[in-house]
């Protein structure tokens, strides 16, 4: 077969629809990747349109532009926008375009989970543009601090459109970091070691198991408030044993790792894009990786540096001031690590340089502003001034934005396939970075001033004047430099000449096919033994377009590609892939029904939604394997494998046990506010406490160990007594809930209600798993009884066993001990 | 930034140590990566860049920093002496109600007073939402948290007139959220104690 008919095949099986229809069906990670970048970037100038109408309102004292009414929900807006609807989704769009080519592979390990969280992003986002063209949006600063943002402090629809609608958008940011670490463990290129993985890969892993880990204390705390909202249950209500800084502790819990979130993706675009301008190698690799690891680590244990000033006491402020500070050592290692590797090569100024070095002065002094905040006392000055809305926008435009620029410059002919049309580039950058600097640089000053955030106006003589209209102007430059890069990538994908392949030089796989990318990625999949492949072989591509790697021979018509051991990279099984389908987009529309039933109040679409999205899940894993089995098959180099149905750890497997991570961090946090509340909440203890007779144990226990011991049997006998034990879990767990029956009495019987709920949900999930296992095996499926479906069924009904011993030990215990 | 008690004092000398300290790192930086820039290529330090610079230097720093930050902070802790007055604020949307342990009887509505040249520990909560108890020339600030009392030590060194900020976000009036402290002598301070109009 010639390389031409190759690509002709595979594009024939791995092509989306044409027109318009495709973008309702494609499953294809470079599709899905743009889309995502085009919507984070609209999102991003709606972001900048609110930063501009603040600009203008802040511009003279005793404006009447704008009231605080309306301007509040712009600045609440422009935060939560820019934090939940660009930067995460832009990560996401960049890992889930980019990822499988620097592996190596075909696309993400889950082809329709890309597709759906991508929509759930376009529904969620649509929500909040919705509020805000309606004038009801958000309006209680993006941390959304209660008693503020509940019903005594905003009692209109306001603060549901964001508790709603952002929680609605994280289920994206979940089930891409989800992909995105089973793919980075699983989906490389023959023989790639994880030590020879490209740097990107290490920090888009890095940062997707913090989304694990770092998102679920903000959907828990979103889903109590909105609880608490709607059905007044009191969680965050002192007078019923609630407590305001719950919410603070769950939302930086989260908030900060935020932060790592955001600037690790980009660190991990100037690691690849630095050297390749410096024409060099990336110095001391492993300290980077190191560094990352530990960044991510260290950004969970400083979240109380933004409740300085909320009266914790002083010694453990010293705790959090340290590791806060401890945060800039493995920051400074990643930023002298890249001042070597210029200093080893032979740096030129091509656009994506300047933009690093643009990074470099802007992030520099953001951090050591960030050092600063971290002393304990001075932050008692700062917080909530000017200084820090200074501080944050130095951190995440010098290093998110402007990495990002880099990152958009260089990969600009991988995503077009056309020679850069550089005009309006270098124009842009010297309106932008001196415009950002010359909005910023001052605000600090006027924090220290006395300036607070969040002021809709300010009188005059207060010296504060000058500054204020100094940045206004300057802001409006830099809106002007982003417009002219907004031009510049239109012209530039439009235009164009059609450019060379692989025009900085780089040595990384994704530059090691043609361009714009086809459908597939790899003709075939290569074998890799060094991180940057192409330094070492050249005639790599051409070898990859001949068939000559693994799976080049497409006569079974689907989409294959391969998986690998998760350390040595060593093909292990072959996995195929599903073709086009408008399921994940109406799941999502289904999944927007649940949510906008909460918004509007409509509790009959509850359940009906509910009912929907399960459908639609039993069709999705219905559609899962074969209705016969394969055995071994050829994939190439005269290796044969088995299929992803026939194995014992198939994607799924890996896909359950970093969504149980999430899952189980957001049960953490569960437990962790239950304890909070107990322990330091002002009006405990409640009135009472739940009791059951001790007969409560023999239905919990006898329940677990049945469960636990049917899920360990391969047949129908076993699945009778996981069902009858779970079942008999789901009774114990009513009952509780009964012998507490008012959820709004006390922030205890809310937080029974939550746990009871949790455990009950996860009963239901792992008998819905277990009927489908059922049906399949009735069916006469042979993917039903292989070990690999059997042991995703049981990771999840022992979670449930787990989780429902810890609730109800937690449920009771307070009623023991007193 | 023009510090009238000590606390804003300490603070503000703190300010400038790290705005220096700051200036410096980035000069260093930006001379390094210049140096990087135009400097002999094909040199290779990794142990220099990174452990040197990258490890090292940070600690050293850091753990300079985190001392200084510590000491100062412990000397701005409200601790018991003997003429330390007490006061308490109580925020709501948009107003501060203030009380005096001296005079249990006297309340003042956005109006703070307080004897120059003592210690006042203000004892801060809230009737509804959180907020922030804040005189920039005095002190920092700290919060309002509904169903807690948090205590912060101001001092003016002189009489005079102190503007007050409510300084957490609280709703659509944030803006004029504000209260005066006014620091009186020691005659007047007793003046208002026993019910003088101030």
């Amino acid at each position: 077969m010639t390389a031409l008919r190759r690509h002709r095949a595979l594009t024939r099986i791995w092509a989306s629809e044409p027109g318009w229809k495709g973008w309702f069906t494609t499953v294809n990670h470079t599709d899905l990747g743009r889309m995502f970048l085009t919507v984070a970037i609209f999102f991003f100038i709606v972001g900048g349109i609110l930063a501009m109408l603040i600009r203008a309102q802040l511009a003279s004292p005793r404006s009447a532009f704008i009231g605080p009414e309306h301007y509040n929900q712009i600045f609440t807006m422009h935060g939560t926008i820019m934090m939940f609807l660009f930067a995460i989704p832009l990560f996401e769009g960049l890992a889930v375009y980019l990822l499988p080519k620097m592996l190596g592979t075909r696309d993400l390990a889950f082809p329709r989970l890309t597709a759906y969280g991508f929509w759930c992003y376009v529904f969620g986002g649509s929500m909040m543009i919705f509020a805000l063209l309606a004038g009801i949006a958000p309006d209680s600063g993006w941390f959304m601090y209660p008693p503020l943002s509940s019903t005594i402090g905003a009692p209109g629809i306001n603060s549901d459109f964001w508790l709603i609608g952002i929680t609605f958008v994280e289920i994206s940011a979940i089930s891409a970091a989800v992909e995105i670490t089973v793919t980075i463990l699983r989906y490389r290129a023959a023989g790639m070691r994880l030590s020879k993985m490209p740097i990107f890969a290490w920090y888009a892993l890095v940062t997707a198991v913090m989304i694990l880990t770092g998102f679920p204390p903000l959907i828990l705390g979103s889903i109590l408030l909105e609880l608490e909202r709607a059905f007044g249950m009191p969680f965050f209500q002192v007078a019923d044993g609630g407590d305001a800084l719950l919410w603070q502790h769950l939302f930086w819990l989260f908030g900060h790792p935020e932060v790592y979130i955001i600037f690790l993706p980009a660190a991990g675009a100037i690691s690849t894009i630095l050297p390749v301008m410096a024409g060099t190698r990336l110095m001391g690799y492993g300290w980077i990786v190191a560094a990352a690891v530990s960044l991510g680590v260290l950004s969970f244990g400083l979240w109380v540096h933004h409740m300085f000033t909320t009266g914790i006491p002083h010694m453990g402020l010293a705790f959090f001031s340290a590791a806060s500070t401890l945060v800039a050592v493995p920051t400074a290692v990643q930023i002298f690590a890249w001042i070597g590797t210029l200093r080893q090569g032979r740096p030129t100024t091509r656009l994506p340089m300047l933009w690093l070095l643009a990074f470099f002065a802007t992030f520099v002094i953001g951090g050591l502003t960030g050092v600063m905040v971290a002393i304990v006392p001075f932050d008692w000055q700062a917080h909530d001034t000017y200084f820090i809305v200074a501080h944050l926008h130095y951190v995440l435009i010098g290093g998110f934005v402007f990495p990002m620029l880099a990152a958009l410059y260089y990969w600009m002919p991988h995503f077009a396939g056309r020679t850069t049309y550089f005009k309006l580039g270098p124009t842009a950058f010297w309106l932008i970075v001196p415009g950002f600097h010359g909005t910023f640089l001052l605000l600090h000053w006027a924090g220290l001033l006395g300036m607070r955030r969040r002021i809709d106006t300010y009188d005059a003589g207060q010296g504060w004047e000058l500054i204020n209209l100094i940045a206004s102007v300057s802001s409006f430059v830099m809106a002007i430099g982003f417009a002219l890069v907004l031009i510049d990538v239109v012209v530039n994908v439009t235009v164009a000449v059609r450019g060379a392949r692989d025009p900085w030089k780089a040595g990384t796989l994704e530059w090691a096919m043609p361009t714009p990318p086809t459908a597939y990625n790899f003709a075939s999949i290569p074998e890799v033994t060094s991180r940057e492949p192409l330094y070492d072989a050249p005639d790599l591509p051409v070898q990859i377009a001949r068939g000559e790697g693994y799976l080049g021979d497409c006569t079974r018509a689907r989409r294959e590609t391969l998986s690998v051991d998760v350390a040595t990279g060593e093909p292990r099984y072959i996995t195929v892939f599903p073709g086009n389908t408008a399921l994940p987009v109406l799941m999502s529309a289904v999944t927007g029904l649940f949510f906008l039933g909460m918004l509007i109040k409509a509790y009959w679409l509850i359940p009906l939604s509910a009912l929907g999205v399960i459908a639609c899940a039993l069709v999705w894993v219905w559609s899962l394997g074969r209705k016969e089995s394969e055995g071994l098959l050829p994939a190439g180099r005269g290796m044969s494998l088995l299929t992803a149905a026939e194995v014992s750890d198939p994607p799924g497997w890996w896909g359950s046990i970093f969504l149980l991570l999430a899952n189980g961090t957001f049960f953490g946090s569960l437990l962790f506010g239950y304890a909070f509340l107990w322990t330091i909440a002002p009006n405990w203890p409640p009135p009472a406490y739940v009791e059951a007779g001790s007969w409560i144990l023999l239905p919990i226990f006898g329940g677990a160990t049945l469960s636990l011991a049917g899920a360990r049997l391969k047949s129908i006998g076993g699945t009778v007594l996981t069902v009858t034990g779970l079942a008999a879990l789901a009774f114990s767990c009513t009952f509780l809930i009964s012998r507490a029956p008012d959820p709004t009495a006390h922030a205890y019987d809310a937080t029974l209600w939550v746990l009871m709920g949790y455990a009950l949900l996860h009963h239901l999930v792992a008998l819905l798993m277990m009927a489908l296992l059922v049906a399949r095996m009735l069916a006469g499926h042979p993917a039903a009884t292989t070990s690999g479906a059997l042991r995703i069924v049981r990771l999840w009904s022992d979670y449930a066993v787990a989780v429902t011993l810890v609730t109800t030990a937690a449920a009771m215990l307070p009623g023991m001990l007193t | 930034m023009h510090p009238a008690g000590s606390a804003a004092k300490v603070i503000a000398t703190l300010w400038w140590v790290l705005l220096g300290g700051a200036t410096a790192i980035f000069l260093f930086v930006a001379g390094l990566i210049a140096w990087a820039w135009y400097g002999p290529s094909g040199e290779r330090d990794e142990r220099g860049f990174v452990i040197g610079l990258g490890l090292v230097f940070p600690l050293i720093v850091l753990a300079a920093l985190l001392t200084y930050g510590l000491v100062v902070g412990e000397r701005l802790l409200p601790r018991a002496g003997p003429d330390v007055v007490r006061v308490q604020a109580e925020a709501r949307q948009w107003a501060w109600r203030f009380g005096y342990d001296d005079a249990p009887e006297r309340e003042t509505e956005n109006v703070l007073h307080i004897p120059a040249g003592r210690p006042v520990d203000v004892a801060i909560t809230t009737a509804d939402v959180i907020h922030a108890f804040w005189v920039p020339r005095l002190a920092g600030k700290l919060d309002a948290v509904p169903g807690r009392v948090n205590v912060l030590r101001i001092e003016a060194d002189t009489p005079g007139r102190y503007e007050g900020l409510g300084s957490e976000f609280n709703g659509p009036g944030y803006r004029d959220h504000r209260f005066s402290v006014i620091a009186h002598d020691a005659a007047s301070w007793d003046r208002f104690l026993q019910g003088d109009a101030p």
